[in-house]
């Protein structure tokens, strides 16, 4: 078949960013796949209270010190990683650098508390269904935090690197930018479900 | 940064026989096995995905004819009870998770970017990853079930049978672990999918213009997202119980059993859409084709894909009604079940009224379009009798359930997917299949297939439950029953006919052209296979039909870089260009992610720590493959 070009393309940007950015969407679809992990362990929780006589089973509620301070600690950390979608977006490289580094540090000290978290439920995971199922939910949010540090920090070596100056990473620091509201935004209906339905 | 593509070599600036040289060296897989196992190429991986899958099709229905030869007389001493539930259990599956569902998503893989008028699948290295996932996860199966592990615990797996406390040994956790696999690689090729939908298409395809066959696959990639995630936190749930004693579905300690039942049918139900869904959107592609005229009614068909997703999520309960659940819940999914049939019935008339219109054409396609409507009216009809709790009440578990569901799915959708491959077979190898021999296979497996299958439904009524490895002779049942294994044979041989005329066809079978069946969809303007980079220059799509629209000359679009992997990124609902994106070249990376992965999670049946070292090999694998290598890729 003949071809008749009927259009330019020239004049495009050799790289989409935002909406135009295929890793924007991708890391959006894999957000889907785990907040449905999320909502499925919650409803498991759910499931399980309604079974239920007493809840928690066998265990006082939650200790409300470490885990509460873990929530302050990831809400207020939105606003640092907000600044630094901003820097990521205007495409400046020093600023990136100095939020990369700061938000390395915040992602592990959530890690930190959660390790006195898993103690502060006062039940083991092969106690019963209850401890069971919070291990599982504590223990797929940590995996979260962990992968995205993880994330974060080979990025800041990335950024620290020769490949750092160019439009392509920026989007990759705005898309780990979203990954890590993702993660805040996932623990809050976690909190509320693992220190709170317990007090109901 | 533009300054840097500002010397980038364009398609501009050559006669079409250099832009395919140029391109050919940019996007060709290097020959040779490193180029094979470091390809990213979506048409060699859609290839690689569809060949294994009927490998494993091919395995399933050997399992089968051993079942039929052991059930047809009674109390037969071929095979004994413990290798009967293996049997059963491979044979069920091997056939959802290593045949139906991938199959169905690697014809997306190879198809739809073809269908989309793009060069590649977004994320091609993720679709090599999948790929390899999905290979060692099948592999897992069967050397477990060569060395008699195989899972004996039926294909979904009920608490407390696959529990710590009745199955012990590894078999069930072979069958949790092989969900692992192929979840992971089914959820990968789902979001490949999706933005390849979203952001690939050629300038002009807005969401009115997409191609049916592609629309389904999108619908179908959201129900995999969706979906998906509940049969990974069941299985990853059992695997606990199993390995270190969480009681998820131990009632002594506040656990379960119909929790088990209640995530593995929010997925096992919708499963069968993920399965159905891309068949409608083949056989609409078929008739279509073979009628010479447009699908009637392409808002209504997209309309009843869209709620067929939808409403699949709201029918898991009728695979339960035997479990004593409220009475109300019983009937709000008894009518939820029968909804579903509405959208279905609203595709069927559909395609009647464009056959109608139409002047049909009777190839082999449209053969198995046929068959696959005739077929599956009739597993619809008793997917509607059993959505009837007190009917349901008194078949569950017999083999009329077998019957039903063997004709939903192998009419619903093996049959549309192997006139899909008599269809598309020209677009994979550049050959036709034989049109004589395709009659044949045709005949053959429509006739054996319901042959088999009809009577199932009798012995079911007569009482007869699935899942035993004999039954006396007093049983009303055995001459029924040798009628079945008689039939098999039948289809067995179409089936045999059929794979006989892939591997001659694609030897000796004529020369395809670019369109032979003078289809309008635009997998059908490239040459027959597709060169490595699909399209010299990128259709320009004017309606719903690009090639029959314009016959003569295809509008194209020109500018893209012959220097470096380059596709187009477009809007989502008018598909406007937005930029010129590169896509990843080859990278040996995904297979050894994908090594690391497999070894974790074989592991971890063992070991909850290989969850903790395993984790390392797969981070630097994970950096390996995203770390930038300096290519003209990287450049933006």
């Amino acid at each position: 078949m003949k071809e008749g070009v009927v259009l330019d393309l020239t004049d495009l940007p050799p790289h989409g960013l935002g909406t135009a950015s295929l890793s924007w969407w991708g890391t959006l679809a894999f957000m889907l796949i785990e907040a449905t992990g999320f909502a499925l362990s919650i409803v498991v929780y759910l499931y399980l209270m309604s079974l239920a006589p007493r809840w928690p089973p066998d265990a006082p509620p939650p200790d409300l010190l470490p885990g509460t301070t873990l929530t302050v600690l990831l809400v207020a950390s939105l606003f640092p990683n907000i600044l630094l979608a901003r820097w990521a977006r205007d495409q400046d490289l020093r600023k990136v650098r100095i939020g990369l580094i700061i938000m390395s540090l915040i992602g592990i000290a959530p890690l930190v508390l959660r390790a006195f978290e898993f103690p502060a439920m006062h039940i083991q995971w092969d106690q019963n269904a209850y401890g069971s199922i919070v291990w599982v939910m504590l223990g797929l949010h940590t995996t979260h935090i962990l992968t995205d540090l993880v994330e974060t920090l080979v990025l800041t070596c990335l950024m620290f690197s020769r490949h750092g100056d160019n439009p392509r990473r920026f989007g990759d620091v705005s898309d780990n930018v979203m990954y890590w509201n993702f993660v805040v935004a996932t623990w809050l209906p976690m909190y509320a479900c693992l220190y709170w339905a317990p007090r109901l | 940064m533009t300054s840097r593509n500002a010397g980038a070599l364009r398609d501009t600036a050559f006669d079409a026989a250099e832009i395919d040289r140029r391109l050919a060296a940019i996007w060709s897989t290097t020959p040779g096995v490193w180029g094979a196992l470091a390809t990213v190429d979506h048409k060699v991986i859609g290839r690689r995905y569809i060949t294994t899958a009927f490998v494993f099709l091919a395995l399933g229905g050997l399992l089968s004819l051993l079942m039929r030869l052991q059930l047809a007389q009674p109390e037969a001493r071929f095979i004994g009870p413990d290798r009967y539930n293996q049997l059963f259990t491979m044979h069920g599956t091997n056939m959802m998770f290593l045949f139906a569902v991938p199959v169905m998503q690697a014809m997306a893989v190879y198809l739809v970017p073809l269908m989309v008028g793009t060069r590649n699948i977004a994320f091609p290295r993720l679709n090599a990853f999948s790929y390899w996932m999905y290979l060692a996860g099948g592999l897992l199966l069967w050397i477990a079930f060569v060395l008699d592990t195989g899972p004996d615990v039926g294909w979904f797996a009920y608490v407390p049978l696959s529990g710590p406390q009745y199955a012990a040994g590894k078999r069930a956790d072979i069958w949790a672990q092989m969900i692992t696999f192929t979840e992971v690689s089914a959820l990968a090729v789902a979001v490949e999918i999706v933005v390849t939908v979203f952001k690939h298409r050629a300038p002009g395809m807005s969401l009115d213009r997409i191609p049916l066959f592609v629309w389904s696959m999108l619908v179908t990639s959201f129900v995999v997202i969706l979906a998906m995630p509940a049969i990974m936190v069941a299985s990853t749930a059992l695997i606990l119980d199993r390995l270190v004693e969480t009681h998820f579905f131990n009632p002594a300690e506040g656990g379960d059993v119909l929790l088990w039942q209640h995530l593995f049918w929010f997925f096992g139900h919708p499963e069968v859409y993920i399965i159905f869904l891309p068949a409608v959107g083949m056989v609409s592609t078929i008739v279509a084709t073979f009628t010479r005229r447009p699908v009637f009614g392409y808002l209504a068909m997209v309309m009843a894909l869209i709620a067929t997703g939808i409403l699949a999520f709201g029918l898991w309960v009728h695979h339960m009604f035997v479990a004593g659940l409220p009475r109300l819940g019983e009937s709000f999914f008894t009518a939820s079940s029968m909804a579903i049939a509405v959208p279905a019935g609203l595709q069927i008339f559909c395609w009647l009224a464009t056959i109608w219109a139409g002047r049909p054409i009777f190839t082999t396609p449209f053969l198995f379009a046929i068959g696959f409507i005739v077929t599956f009216v009739i597993g619809g009809l008793t997917g509607v009798m059993v959505a009837s709790v007190p009917f349901d009440t008194q078949v569950h578990d017999t083999y009329f359930v077998v019957a039903h569901f063997h004709y939903v799915l192998v009419g619903g959708a093996v049959f549309p997917l192997l006139g899909a491959l008599y269809y598309w077979f020209p677009k994979l190898t550049g050959r036709l299949m034989s049109e004589t021999r395709g009659r044949w296979v045709f005949g053959l497996i429509f006739v054996g297939f319901n042959l088999t299958f009809f009577p199932m439904h009798i012995l079911g009524l007569q009482g007869m439950p699935r899942r035993i490895y004999t039954y006396q002779p007093e049983m009303p049942w055995s001459g029924l029953n040798m009628f079945i294994s008689l039939s098999a044979v039948i289809l067995a041989g179409g089936f045999l006919l059929f794979f006989i005329d892939v591997i001659r066809s694609a030897r000796t079978g004529a020369v395809a052209s670019s369109n032979p069946w003078e289809a309008s969809t635009l997998e059908w303007a490239t040459s027959s296979p597709p060169p490595p980079y699909n399209f010299a220059r990128l259709p320009v799509v004017g309606g719903l039909d690009p090639l029959s629209d314009r016959r003569d000359v295809l509008p194209v679009a020109a500018g893209l870089r012959v220097d470096r992997r380059e596709l187009l990124v477009s809007s989502i609902v008018e598909a406007t260009p937005e930029a010129r994106e590169a896509s990843s070249g080859d990278s040996i990376w995904p297979l050894l992610a994908a090594i690391a992965t497999t070894a974790t999670l074989i592991w971890s049946i063992f070991t909850p720590w290989a969850v903790v070292w395993g984790s390392i090999p797969i981070a630097i694998a994970l950096i390996g493959w995203f770390w930038p290598k300096g290519v003209p890729e990287d450049e933006s």
